[in-house]
């Protein structure tokens, strides 16, 4: 079977697909990168669609644009939306999830039918969920004027055309804050290490904490977090934190997706051994301590795909918040959006490639080690 | 004695904990599919934002034929785009296993990857690069242009399916025949392809609800007569004064056809949809 004429036919069926993702995925992903470091579209005198448009170099400057103009200010709401979004959907989708999951797992009549139904909305576009989301969460109508029909006052309560902000911090504190929470976490890993009388892993943590710590006291991000053009109007033009409008689309988002975990989990749930289970309960455990004890531990790595890959879901998130909110929510706004809007409304492709660019730097983040741990335990 | 009662009561309180539970989840899964029956088949002069939740008093059907005269041709491109992309992309996947799970090809331990990450980019980051590919090879804005674009980025979910498919397929069963003669086409023919029609049937499924329902491409790729229904529905339901009967109407028949997929064969759905997160 492993003779090299067939080998070399093997080889020759795999070429085109090799081919076609070469060009589709890393060809483009070298062109977005190249472009986003030109002014293709951004220089007034160069008509970015023009046969002869010639662009020029400009290194990293729609980066520092975007991080520190005044005009680019949307682009820094879209990276915090994004940070909530991502937070709130995915704690959504896994608590919901779970719970049902734990539910369909009581050997209840009609599992299947229940199934069903909390599956289904996997199977819609998120232009339907959000066409019909749009409609029931009218500031007037909808969800709002369900309490009237018990004879309650109506919720006033606008969704997405919410314009409050929660949780408001400043932009500039941003770095002190991620400095903060990175060094409590070490810290609080420390305490732990050291309760379990670990004492070298105590001291490697500690003794990061404290490199932090003085690396943020030396001005470290003062480099790699450039001050903004205009700091002063930049909470008011466009004030950071947990955009309320959001919440909608979340819930949207939460009942499009949490069928999915919901899945993950059963699979997982089905994965325990009824031995397992038989056991603890007879060693007195209760129907809740089984899930605590002997289900939830063995549905961690689960739990951990479930996020990653809603994770780099929210991260992409564009059909739905489109569907809603509509592109031009300054509110709403994600970075999947503004790709949109700059590149194929205002032509600014420079400066959309730079978005595009630091969005899929992110999904690589937690993708990459994803699918190598993947595929590494594949090959046992 | 009591305590038998007594155990027996809590359980019985427990079962009806669980079914009220269950009822209420799908009371609220089920609470947008209400809103859009009854707003579908309203009068639009009934609709306003005071009646939602309020039945038809008569069923009106009109909005559903106004629908699909600005619809039509938008149905036709999906129809027209699905079955070429999902064709294509599973003869393409279902070759790539093959050769990826049985034919040690060299370097295919980091082919695979490679190929896999493409499932999971954020398709923004290779948009702008691809609008001026597609124009420049001409097949900016048709609907032959969203196949090959849909064929491509179908690859790397189709490929993973059908090799961890393939992969249950015993070695010794190839190296048999493969005694007796049979080469790679004779194998595939033989022996491969008739044991992976279940490979194919949740391979299809989820290529066709996946494409069917896809909107960034379908919306920066395409002109005016090749967009696809997920735009027209966009469009119908953007904008301000809105009639809601024709937006939920429009959802209905977009919705349908994956819908009927999903009821009919929902265990093929749900294996595609576990296959992307690699191992389920």
């Amino acid at each position: 079977m492993k003779n090299n004429r067939d080998r070399s036919i093997a080889f020759l069926m795999l070429l085109p697909s090799l081919i076609l993702l070469g060009i589709f995925v890393y060809f483009f992903i070298g062109r977005a990168i190249q472009s986003s470091m030109t002014d293709w579209g951004e220089n007034p005198a160069q008509p970015p669609l023009s046969e002869t448009v010639e662009i020029s170099y400009v290194g990293l400057d729609n980066y520092v644009r975007l991080m520190t103009s005044f005009t680019e200010s949307s682009f820094r709401v879209s990276l915090v939306n994004t940070f909530f979004f991502t937070i709130f959907f995915v704690a959504g989708c896994i608590m919901v999830g779970l719970f049902l999951a734990i539910l369909l797992d009581q050997r209840v009549a009609g599992e299947g039918i229940f199934r069903t139904i909390f599956l289904f909305p996997m199977a819609l576009s998120f232009v339907v969920t959000g066409t019909i989301w749009r409609w029931m969460l009218q500031p007037r109508g909808g969800v709002n004027i369900l309490p009237t029909l018990i004879g309650l006052d109506p919720i006033d309560f606008a969704w997405v055309n919410s314009q409050e902000t929660w949780f408001q911090f400043l932009w500039q504190d941003v770095p002190r804050i991620l400095t903060f929470v990175g060094i409590g976490i070490l810290l609080i890993m420390a305490v732990r290490y050291a309760l379990n009388q670990r004492w070298r892993s105590m001291g490697f943590v500690a003794a990061a904490a404290i490199v932090g710590l003085l690396v943020f006291m030396a001005g470290a991000w003062d480099y790699i977090w450039p001050a903004l053009d205009v700091p002063a109007a930049e909470p008011t033009i466009a004030p950071k934190g947990f955009n309320v409008a959001l919440l909608g689309v979340i819930i949207a988002a939460v009942w499009q997706m949490s069928g999915y975990t919901m899945a993950m989990f059963i699979a997982g749930i089905r994965g325990v051994a009824e031995e397992l289970r038989e056991a603890a309960r007879v060693d007195g455990a209760s129907e809740l301590g089984v899930y605590r004890y002997i289900i939830l531990p063995q549905l961690n790595p689960i739990i951990l795909s479930a996020m990653i890959i809603l994770g780099h879901i929210s991260l992409k998130i564009f059909d739905l918040v489109f569907a809603m909110a509509g592109p031009d929510n300054a509110k709403t706004i994600v970075p999947g959006i503004l790709v949109y809007t700059k590149g194929f409304r205002a032509n600014a492709f420079a400066s959309a490639s730079a978005v595009a660019v630091i969005m899929l730097f992110f999904v690589a983040i937690i993708i990459i080690p994803y699918l190598w741990t993947q595929l590494r335990s594949d090959d046992d | 004695m009591n305590q038998y009662t007594a155990q027996q009561w809590r359980r019985y309180t427990i079962r009806v904990g669980i079914y009220v539970a269950l009822l209420l989840m799908t009371a609220i899964f089920l609470i947008p599919v209400y809103v859009v029956i009854v707003t579908a088949f309203k009068n639009p002069a009934e609709i306003n934002l005071a009646s939602t939740w309020q039945l038809p008093t008569e069923l009106y059907w009109q909005s559903f034929s106004e629908v699909m005269a600005e619809f039509g041709p938008r149905f036709g491109n999906s129809v027209q785009l699905v079955i070429g992309a999902t064709i294509l992309s599973s003869i393409m996947g279902s070759m790539n296993g093959y050769v990826l799970s049985k034919w040690e090809i060299p370097g295919h331990k980091f082919l695979f990857p490679l190929m896999l990450f493409g499932m999971f980019i954020p398709y923004q980051a290779i948009l702008i690069p691809l609008f001026e590919f597609m124009r420049d090879i001409d097949l900016y804005g048709g609907i032959p242009g969203l196949i090959l674009i849909h064929v491509v980025y179908g690859l790397p979910i189709t490929t993973l399916i059908f090799r961890n498919f393939y992969v249950d397929i015993p070695d010794e069963m190839l190296e048999a025949a493969a005694i007796d003669g049979a080469g790679f086409w004779k194998l595939y023919t033989d022996i491969v392809f008739p044991l992976s029609i279940p490979g194919f049937v949740v391979v299809i499924i989820w290529q066709f609800t996946q494409i069917w329902n896809e909107f960034l491409f379908a919306v920066t790729m395409t002109s005016n007569d090749a967009q696809p229904i997920t735009v027209g529905l966009a469009q119908l339901a953007g904008g301000e004064a809105v009639k809601w009967n024709l937006p939920m109407a429009g959802a209905i028949v977009a919705a349908l056809p994956p819908l009927i997929v999903y009821i009919v064969l929902g265990r093929y759905f749900i294996r595609g949809l576990l296959a992307g997160s690699i191992k389920g």
